[in-house]
């Protein structure tokens, strides 16, 4: 796994490149680890709170830990009367866990999110951005069996 | 019958997106040699002519916006793809880059010379990191090949945030920032990413302008409405049978876009609501559904076409449900820059929940027309502005499914 300081540096000379190497490090660690926050504001020169301000503005973001995999449900309006509430259901079920949980073992973390475009498919789920549609709750457990 | 004609869509199934050389020989890229050959100013006139709107729903003429940038003297211009299309029940934008990448970077580069800018941004969704993968490599290709000539485009990401697709706020986040829209004046064709003259247009419109300078502003100036000249790409969801997108001339009817295109209602059921331009669009009941798309016309009953999404509900949903689930995606989107956006959606979700579950009053519903109407004149930027208009049509058209919620 790439070091976070190493990702921080790729980016720090790229004009607005705050947001990219918050990107960059999620797609390592899943989240973004609160030290690389302050690794951030010393590396693009700007104060800490404004660095922290970022991070947390964004809800893609997660500054702290989060599991390996992370699994969104789309709660907007189209997904909403096409029963994103079943599949909440479901992957509470099985997984043991409430919404913006992590699983014992920090496989997967469960968290709503807002529209993310695939609503020709209503209800949708994402696995780490990989859409998953037309759901139902039975689909539910072989799909997590894919991690 | 109503037909689908595909303009943005042209290529949809015809070329492989990833295969430069198939959009080249599909005609790719003579428009921007063209455009090179012409006068930058006489070019700026041809797109005014054609009479083209903005896609993301302002509806904004497109060759006058280009005109206020051409005009201002500048060491360095910019050219924004606004790709963040975050308005829920939308995805035609992610349509138009995942099946023809090239000709949105053809328009981009098309607009770079027309107002002097040799820098584009696509800021595209957190959401569609697939897509990002598809523009990149177009990118690449699009270099390799010496296409684009001295004209460079960059992807940036968004991370999740609504308020990002507000053209200030978009372009806050290229610059690193927290995502909270400007006060203007000054517009971004004036002052925008890095206080450099900026145009920020939609994905759809970018698409556009390559066929407008193939085929002429005549021609594209005759198709569908008259002040909204074109094509509308229209994204289907809710209770239709077939949740999918078309590519529309702008004078189709609601009707025949539910109807027709859509298959009409899934399961034999009855209509009963349809929300159009996404979770911030007005809801328009059955009596309004013979209005055609266009900018103008939804202006007419009250509503708006913004982003082309069409959410359709059958009889057996409840209104009051809908609206209140809407009413928590913005408190939660808003940036909290500006008070009634920051406060009132907080209290309009409120009110929502209490009406929702069975605890409200006359009262209450009275309490939302009157904060709804504040908002849409207080708030600093669309998003608050826009944030009332499915409690307030709904109270105006589906005022029974409150009364039946009425304690
Ligand atoms: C809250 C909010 C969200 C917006 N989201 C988008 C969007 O996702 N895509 C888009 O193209 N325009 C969006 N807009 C409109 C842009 O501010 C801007 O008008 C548009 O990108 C201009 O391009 P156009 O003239 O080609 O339509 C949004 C506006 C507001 C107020
Ligand atoms: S209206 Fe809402 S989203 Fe817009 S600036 Fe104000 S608080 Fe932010
Ligand atoms: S509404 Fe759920 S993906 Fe768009």
């Amino acid at each position: 796994m790439a070091d976070y300081k190493y990702i921080i540096n790729k980016y720090k000379f790229i004009p607005g490149g705050l947001i990219e190497a918050y990107h960059a490090i999620q797609r390592e660690y899943s989240y973004i680890p609160e030290d690389a926050v302050l690794a951030a504001s010393k590396a693009f020169d700007i104060p800490y709170a404004k660095a922290y301000g970022v991070a947390t503005f964004y809800s893609y973001f997660k500054v702290g830990k989060r599991g390996k995999n992370v699994i969104r449900i789309c709660e907007s309006a189209p997904c909403h009367v096409a029963g994103a509430a079943d599949i909440v259901a479901a992957l509470e079920k099985e997984l043991n866990i409430k919404m913006g949980e992590t699983t014992a073992d920090g496989k997967f973390t469960l968290e709503f999110t807002e529209c993310v475009g695939q609503c020709q498919a209503t209800p949708v789920i994402t696995i780490n951005s990989k859409p998953y549609g037309d759901l139902s709750p039975d689909k539910i457990p072989a799909i997590l069996a894919e991690y | 019958m109503a037909e689908e004609m595909r303009i943005v869509l042209r290529n949809l199934g015809k070329i492989d997106p990833l295969k430069l050389d198939e959009y080249i020989a599909a005609g790719g890229y003579k428009s921007l040699e063209k455009a090179r050959s012409m006068d930058r100013k006489e070019l700026i006139e041809e797109v005014k002519k054609s009479g083209l709107r903005g896609r993301g729903g302002a509806g904004f003429n497109c060759g006058m916006k280009w005109s206020f940038s051409y005009g201002i003297d500048s060491d360095q211009k910019y050219v924004i793809c606004n790709a963040d299309e975050g308005e829920p029940g939308t995805y035609k934008d992610r349509t138009i880059m995942e099946n023809d990448p090239q000709s949105v970077l053809e328009g981009m580069a098309i607009c770079g010379y027309a107002i002097g800018a040799n820098k584009g941004y696509i800021y595209c969704r957190g959401e569609y990191p697939y897509v990002v993968e598809i523009l990149n490599k177009a990118i690449a290709q699009a270099k390799d090949k010496g296409v684009l000539g001295d004209f460079d485009i960059e992807v940036r990401m968004g991370a999740g945030a609504y308020v990002c697709g507000e053209e200030s706020a978009l372009i806050e986040s290229i610059e690193g920032n927290r995502g909270e829209p400007r006060f203007k004046p000054p517009f971004p064709p004036v002052k925008g990413l890095w206080q450099k003259p900026t145009i920020v247009n939609n994905v759809e419109t970018f698409a556009n302008i390559p066929v407008i300078l193939e085929k002429g502003a005549d021609w594209y100036a005759g198709i569908g409405a008259s002040n909204y000249p074109g094509t509308k790409v229209v994204t289907l969801t809710g209770d239709v049978n077939n949740r999918t997108f078309f590519e529309v001339p702008t004078n189709t009817t609601i009707r025949e876009v539910i109807y027709e295109f859509g298959g009409g209602i899934k399961g034999g059921k009855g209509f009963k609501a349809v929300q159009i331009g996404g979770t911030s669009g007005c809801f328009i009941p059955e009596a309004n559904l013979d209005t055609s798309i266009d900018f103008d016309s939804m202006g007419k009953i009250g509503a708006a076409l913004g982003s082309g999404a069409v959410f359709v509900m059958d009889e057996s949903r409840n209104i009051v449900d809908v609206v209140e689930r809407i009413s928590k995606f913005f408190e939660h989107e808003s940036c909290g820059k500006c008070t009634p956006c920051r406060e009132g959606t907080k209290r309009m979700h409120e009110i929502m929940g209490r009406l929702n579950n069975g605890k409200g009053t006359a009262n209450d519903v009275a309490l939302l027309s009157k904060l709804g109407k504040v908002m849409s004149k207080a708030c600093l930027c669309g998003l608050g502005q826009a944030a009332p208009a499915p409690v307030l049509t709904t109270i105006e058209h589906f005022k029974a499914d409150y009364d039946a919620k009425l304690v």
